[in-house]
């Protein structure tokens, strides 16, 4: 379907016909969406507020949640498995913990972000793709918070501030990229089947553990190494470590697959989205 | 323009029978130049067809079931418009009539937008605002203050355009301090109340009305149904889909059935009311009670 208006109030002419491909036109949807972003933030903001409420402690949660969850994750790995990683450690826990869940933060609201805006979808018109698109602003707003709580660590665990550290401002906008495909790409699967859902925790589970989290990219065992060729989250997870948590650059080859895999899913996410939009209004 | 005044459904009459509102020959070519300067919404051989699955709440579960036993999907198909043709001149309030299931909401849905055509184009001139349910894009646990805002951007409108109504949708909904609890604590009419208030105050070149709407006590309805009466005046063009059909007659100047998804006639709202009595021959006072 395509809809054509100007801004000028007096001159808008929407025209919404059939598309063969099952696209809608590109370039006036991607108008629509940006003169609709401010919806999409009012959303996010609300959403927020709304969860807020429902906690007793509100936005502490945000923090102490994952922060006791890196508790348990050093506990595990330093205390009885033993290991020494070094001062440093915690602080890269901590970070990945942190953006991890921030990813599947994306994932969980990304996915309930169309199902759950049955009305809003059945009687009004705008860009659905706001709707996941919102949902990474929601998990944006619960990961900015949690940035100080790293730096405190950081510097606790004797980090000092390096200049290639502004580098962890790309590796993060690809996380970025990554994160708003996958919240496409599970928001429209979440139509088709409703139960993506309930599968969610356990893939969030195993993706944990094998992406560089709990351990240092480097420090892989041979088996995750063997499947980070098809981790997404492996190059990403270990440009955001070396970026801000060990202060170095890390190879080409890393950037150009963070790149690539955050690319393929911005578009592959964002295409299945726009492919399966025109059904959400009878589906729902 | 066919008359409707004749028809009966029961007599075997083709649909073409009736004049959609097209013309024909060199009335045609000074007709369409007149409408395409004055042109509000162009619905051009507007087809819509639903593909619903028997499946209740589709699964991964179920589709792997499916695979496994090499079963597939079954689908219904719904021919839910047709080659639907209607041109709307700005300042028409149209309205449209049919059984349930005739069509009637898929056709308002696509001219917001928010449906698309199968096959067939809509051409929409003017901003267009849609009264198809109340409370869209509400949460009830934001204060009203904040539905407020919400539900304006979630119609169209641009934050500061939604801060410049503000008060005048707050003073219309009279919740008075309420405005600033959460919506969850209003009683259903309070909550009716603002719905409709930001609703009404969109300022539409183009207003799409679905079925009645009522909110409110006895003395809001009478002010809801003024404020109606103050957007025929002001919006451009309007299309009410309503069962009551006093309604249609009372505040249209156009209206057009239809009937599993095919237009049957336009016409005046007296003529086009009096052929669908005749055919569902229920007189027009046993529906009066679906009006405003």
């Amino acid at each position: 379907m395509t809809s054509q208006g100007t801004s000028a109030r007096e001159e808008t002419v929407h025209i919404f016909q059939a598309n063969v491909t099952g696209l809608p036109h590109l370039p006036t949807y991607f108008r629509q969406f940006r003169d609709r972003m401010e919806f999409a933030k009012q959303m996010s903001r609300t959403t927020l507020r709304v969860q807020q409420a429902d906690s007793s402690i509100g936005k502490i949660w945000l923090v102490l949640n994952p922060l006791m969850l890196s508790g348990i994750y050093y506990f595990l790995i330093v205390a009885i498995g033993s290991k020494n990683h070094g001062g440093g450690f915690f602080a890269h826990l901590v970070s990945g913990v942190f953006v991890f869940y921030f990813i599947s933060g994306c994932m969980l609201n990304g996915a309930g972000s169309v199902v759950g805006a049955g009305k809003l979808i059945s009687n009004s018109s705008f860009p659905r793709l706001l709707l996941p698109y919102a949902a990474v602003r929601t998990a944006l707003s619960r990961f900015i918070p949690t940035l100080p709580i790293f730096l405190m660590f950081y510097f606790i665990g004797g980090g000092r501030l390096h200049w290639q550290q502004l580098f962890a401002i790309a590796a993060f906008g690809l996380i970025f990229m990554f994160s708003l495909g996958l919240a496409s790409l599970f928001a429209a699967l979440q139509v088709q089947y409703r139960d993506t859902t309930s599968f969610l925790p356990y893939i969030n589970r195993i993706w944990l553990y094998i992406s560089p989290v709990l351990f240092y990219p480097e420090d892989a065992q041979n088996v995750f190494k063997h499947i980070s060729v098809v981790n997404p989250l492996f190059p990403l997870l270990s440009l955001w470590s070396h970026t801000l948590v060990q202060g170095t650059i890390p190879p080409w080859t890393t950037w150009v697959a963070g790149l690539l895999w955050a690319l393929v899913f911005l578009i592959g996410g964002c295409w299945y989205f726009l492919a399966k939009e025109r059904e959400f209004a009878v589906r729902l | 323009m066919s008359s409707l005044s004749d028809y009966d459904i029961s007599e075997d009459i083709s649909f073409e029978d009736f004049d959609a509102g097209a013309q024909t020959g060199s009335d045609k070519l000074r007709v369409e130049k007149e409408v395409s300067e004055d042109l509000a919404i162009s619905v051009q051989d507007l087809s819509v067809v639903y593909r619903t699955a028997f499946e209740r709440i589709p699964t991964a579960k179920n589709a792997v079931f499916r695979a496994v036993k090499r079963e597939k999907r079954e689908f219904k198909t719904v021919n839910a418009l047709q080659n639907l043709s209607l041109d709307i001149k700005h300042g028409t309030v149209l309205g449209v009539i049919g059984h349930n299931g005739a069509g009637k909401s898929t056709l308002l849905r696509c001219v917001a937008g928010i449906l698309a055509p199968t096959e067939g184009r809509i051409e929409v001139h003017g901003h267009i605002s849609t009264l198809l349910a109340l409370g869209v894009g509400f949460n009830a646990k934001l204060s009203g203050r904040e539905n407020v805002i919400l539900g304006g951007l979630a119609a169209g409108l641009q934050r500061d355009e939604v801060e410049a109504k503000f008060e005048e949708i707050a003073e219309f909904a009279e919740l008075g301090d309420f405005i600033d609890l959460p919506m969850n604590t209003y009683s259903s009419g309070m909550g009716a109340r603002l719905a409709f208030s930001v609703s009404v105050h969109m300022d539409p070149d183009i207003l799409l009305i679905d079925e009645a709407l009522s909110a409110g006590d006895a003395k809001f309805k009478k002010k809801a149904a003024a404020k109606m009466n103050e957007l025929m005046g002001s919006a451009r063009t309007m299309m009410v889909v309503s069962h009551g059909l006093g309604t249609i007659k009372e505040i249209c100047n156009d209206a057009i059935w239809l009937d599993h998804g095919r237009m049957i006639g336009r016409g005046t709202p007296d003529e086009v009311v009096t052929a669908y009595t005749k055919h569902v021959d229920s007189g027009e006072a046993a529906t009066s009670f679906h009006d405003f």
